[in-house]
């Protein structure tokens, strides 16, 4: 059923699968994105970036650069001394007695580069092309210094460093514990361990990072439209360099980003660079990131190294779990994704006797962020292969060894005796895991499918099924804002500070403040990402946004229904009690003929006309509410995916039977978008479970720089997907919601490489690295025919 | 690299004229000479699918084909495919009705390629829905909305 827009359903708009009011502008070619943005006078910059991950840049030649005709500026780090300030350290840990360590680093590298990519200097001529032109005529003299290009090698005694001050390249070492760990494995009657991999991969949202950045000389201040997730910190960097006041840097991401996916939310150079570049030119300078820019210079994650071991009873009950593990953080980067790793292993699991530890490498790859699942997928993967082990070692079902170790629907709120990345404990604030589980089961039919796997097999054929399980820290803070006003037009403008990159906000709040304040969602509009707008928020990550800028919306869409109320009840002489918004008017309940319309009401409100020179006593001048919502802690979301594929052991291609996906948010705002969101999801899962490899040489080289060498699935590769949702609300916000953006990707290496391990199980085949490319399946089932 | 070459082709059935550099994009043509921005520039290597534009009713890359190779040539765009962006047509319908956008980054082209495969095809099965839009890149939806979308379209017997 599709709600309509211009009428109040029965129950709201909240929970209805709303239309989402963004496409028809997309679907018509009418989009804003930052490249589409009209632009008089545009000047556009093209960055010089090093062609080696280390190395002391010696000498930087621009003369026949400058000389083309066309080009306005070539800029080096001596150029920009003005705002060369060292970068401000990022996250601090979240692990009380824990710390992260911060090298120096400068918009443009000052002695040294630090990755094969990093930018050294910044040409800008009139036109793109031109301006690329010269790029390719700078001279940069480079003396090579040793790589360390992988976390192993960065840890090893005597790598080369990649900040010399800190003396050694541990980013940060993080120990978490719970019980006592030593005694449970020293006691266990079983024990198993493993070593597994994951490796690097991007976000690849389809449009590249971008900004264009105006320089106002009259009220020296910057205007920059940003293709960002994070507007608000963009403007907080600007502001530190550049030594200006807030109100003076103006960031807007605009209505349209395409796509995100994590790496959007990190500040970059050349966000820094367009701006100095604009206030010197006098003119708008533009620059647009490519494809192989963003395969050398956007944010990456996921490359983890995990040593880890359980211990259990023999019943497969979990006693122990013992992860250690390696995350390459790049040159740069927040310690986002293996805080969350080490706190998303232990999963839907009641796990008694913890030891999480992490060390995190400074490398000589660009910089680290967070990518779709931000940490998440990794974790998922280490507990679940080893679930997969223990069924195997015992002789039980995959699916039954969950089940006998999942948290009961009772325990919540469930406290795992961890820190979380936003600083508070580990406690699941709700959920319903076994229910999760039989119901995934359920839908994939696992009885029959296990028995259609045994036909196959003993036809020779390579069926496998695969489980997965997770939970999923969700809608962190620390906060989200909303302003709420009635505009003279009588229309309810919803401005809330993350923007969106796809997600649909401009549907999903208009729903709630429609519901909030009492009118239709016709009469709402929606502004997000401009930091002029509202003066605070925080951005687009960690599945957040629903969870932090739906309450607020809920909470200032209230304050303002009762303004507009108490300046009704003032004009039409009657309690505010006695009133209600019904199309587009305030009324009396019960005299439909008593009303006052929404844009009279407004001009009321906010203007004073009918009130002469003096607002009447106790009106509140303004039909305008804001409020901040701060959660305590994080939600958690859970998934069970249930992955049914078949494997050719000859060429190693995966066909995929059925894809099942069981998926509890929480609350729904719109079902449409979270059934988008997580079928999004699923599709990246994938492609990280089966295709997509960041691969560097030992020198920081990317030997996978185009969509050639870094395949992504295409639709004749994804499934279709079937899905269900559980709903147990969350009680940590009033709307009950959790977040749903990353969901769908968590579980997907997990159940993949299970499947792959259960289809060829006949041939001993062991998974633990991801990605399962063809090529290293059929590797893979080679070694285990060769050692058997 | 300064060559230029005067050129004329149609765009959305409008006579247009235009002196490139014979370097010169198809899709840098139409985005930065003729302010038709819906067709996007997601990786300039033929890959991703987004640039994609009918010439002559044929789906091509945008950032593979020069403008002077469009020389005397019919162009369509996504801004053709409706006159009124408040009257979609049936398939653009069909994808806000199945969420097949998300982003929209990669839709423009997307929607090119489904118009050149329905003309040829009104009737395509759901593998030859996968297998045209096997030529794009969207890393948002999982394709599954925009591949409802089309056969919605189909089962209600709609043209395009």
């Amino acid at each position: 059923m599709i709600a309509s827009a211009s009428r109040t359903p029965e129950g709201g708009y909240i929970g209805a699968p709303v239309p989402r009011r963004e496409d028809a502008r997309l679907l018509t070619g009418r989009g804003t994105f930052v490249d589409d943005l009209p632009m008089p006078g545009v000047a556009h910059a093209a960055m010089v970036r090093s062609s080696h991950a280390h190395a002391r840049v010696r000498r930087i030649d621009a003369t026949a650069a400058r000389a083309l005709p066309g080009v306005l500026a070539v800029v080096t780090a001596a150029d920009v001394a003005d705002i060369q300030k060292p970068w401000p350290a990022r996250m601090p840990s979240p692990v009380p007695g824990t710390s992260v360590r911060h090298g120096v680093r400068h918009t443009l590298p000052v002695t040294k580069v630090r990755h094969a990519g990093e930018v050294v200097a910044a040409v800008v001529a009139e036109s793109r092309a031109l301006a690329e032109d010269a790029r390719d005529l700078v001279v940069v003299e480079y003396e090579p210094l040793p790589v360390a290009a992988t976390a192993a090698a960065a840890l090893a005694p005597g790598a080369p460093l990649v900040y010399d001050e800190l003396g050694d390249n541990v980013a940060a070492h993080i120990v978490q514990r719970v019980g006592h760990p030593e005694q449970a494995f020293a006691s266990a009657p079983h024990t198993l361990r493993e070593t597994v991999r994951v490796m690097r991969g991007g976000s690849h949202s389809m449009e590249g990072r971008g900004v264009v950045a105006r320089y106002d000389e009259a009220l020296d201040g910057f205007t920059v439209w940003d293709a960002t997730q994070a507007p608000h910190a963009v403007r907080a960097m600007l502001t530190y360099l550049f030594e200006l006041p807030e109100h003076r840097v103006r960031v807007i991401a605009p209505p349209d980003v395409g796509g995100g996916l994590g790496p959007k939310a990190s500040v970059y150079p050349e966000e820094v660079l367009v701006c100095w570049l604009a206030r010197q030119l006098r003119r708008p300078v533009k620059w647009i990131e490519d494809r192989h820019e963003h395969f050398v210079s956007a944010a990456q994650e996921r490359e983890q190294i995990h040593e880890v071991e359980i211990a259990f009873d023999r019943e497969g009950r979990l006693l122990a779990l013992r992860d250690v593990f390696t995350h390459d953080i790049g040159m740069y980067g927040a310690l986002v994704a293996p805080v969350i790793t080490g706190c998303t292993v232990p999963g839907p699991y009641r796990i008694p006797n913890i030891h999480s530890e992490v060390r995190a490498a400074y490398t000589h790859l660009q910089p680290s962020g967070a990518v779709r699942g931000a940490g998440r997928p990794q974790g998922v993967l280490v507990m679940e292969r080893m679930m997969d082990r223990m069924a195997e070692t015992l002789g039980l079902d995959p699916a039954e060894v969950r089940a006998r170790n999942l948290i009961p629907a009772d325990a919540f709120p469930y406290d795992v005796g961890m820190w979380f990345r936003d600083g508070a404990r580990l406690v699941y604030d709700s959920g319903d895991y076994p229910e999760l589980l039989r119901r995934a089961l359920e839908l994939a039919d696992y009885a029959q499918a296990r028995r259609e796997q045994a036909a196959l097999r003993a036809q020779g054929r390579c069926r496998g099924i695969g489980v997965a399980i997770c939970v999923e820290g969700v809608g962190l803070g620390p906060f989200e804002g909303a302003v709420l006003r009635l505009d003279g037009r009588g229309r309810v403008v919803v401005t809330s500070g993350a923007p969106p990159q796809g997600q649909g906000y401009q549907t999903a709040f208009a729903q709630i403040a429609a519901d909030a304040v009492g009118v239709r969602l016709d009469d709402v509009d929606v502004v997000t990402g401009d930091t002029a707008a509202i003066p605070y928020g925080i951005g687009s990550f960690a599945s957040r946004v629903t969870a932090n800028a739906g309450p607020a919306i809920l909470q200032a869409g209230a304050a303002l229904r009762e303004k507009i109320l108490a300046v009704g009840a003032h004009v039409l002489e009657a309690a505010a009690a006695d009133l209600e918004i019904v199309d587009g008017a305030v009324r009396v309940r019960g005299l439909p003929d008593r009303g006052v319309p929404l844009p009279q009401l407004a001009r009321l409100g906010n203007a004073g006309t009918a009130f002469g020179m003096v607002m009447p006593g106790g009106l509140a001048v303004g039909l305008e509410a804001s409020a901040y919502f701060a959660p305590t802690q994080a939600g958690y979301s859970a998934s069970a995916h249930v992955c049914i594929l078949d494997v050719d052991p000859e060429t190693g291609e995966v066909t995929i039977v059925r894809y099942v996906v069981g998926h509890d948010c929480g609350n729904v705002i719109n079902p449409l978008i979270v059934e988008g969101q997580i079928l999004g999801g699923v599709a990246h899962g994938l492609s990280n479970a089966l295709y997509e490899e960041a691969v560097y040489d030992d020198q920081g080289q990317s030997l996978a720089s185009s969509f050639l060498d870094y395949p992504l699935p295409s639709a004749r590769e994804m499934p279709r997907v079937e899905m269900f949702h559980l709903t147990t609300p969350s009680p940590i916000n009033p709307l009950g919601v959790k977040g749903a953006g990353e969901a769908g990707t968590l579980p997907v290496p997990a159940a993949v490489a299970g499947a792959v391990e259960d289809a060829l199980r006949p041939f001993g085949v062991r998974v633990n690295r991801m990605p399962l490319s063809p090529g290293r399946i059929s590797d893979l089932v080679h070694a285990a025919r060769g050692s058997s | 690299m300064s060559e230029t070459r005067a050129i004329t082709l149609t765009v959305n059935g409008q006579a247009r004229q235009a002196t490139v550099e014979a370097r010169l994009t198809l899709v840098d043509l139409l985005r930065d000479e003729f302010r038709l921005t819906g067709s996007h520039v997601g990786c300039e290597h033929g890959v991703c699918g987004a640039c994609t534009v009918l010439v002559d009713g044929e789906a091509v890359r945008g950032c593979l084909l020069l403008a002077v190779q469009a020389d005397g040539r019919r162009v369509e765009t996504v801004e053709g495919l409706t006159a009124d962006p408040a009257h979609l047509t049936p398939l653009q319908a069909e994808f806000v009705r199945h969420h097949g956008v998300q982003c929209g980054f990669c839709t423009s082209g997307i929607l090119m390629s489904l118009t050149a495969a329905l003309r040829d095809n009104a009737r395509p099965t759901e593998a030859e829905v996968r297998e045209t839009l096997a030529g794009h890149l969207c890393r948002c939806t999982g394709y599954q909305g925009m591949i409802d979308a089309v056969l919605a379209l189909v089962a209600d017997g709609s043209r395009p």
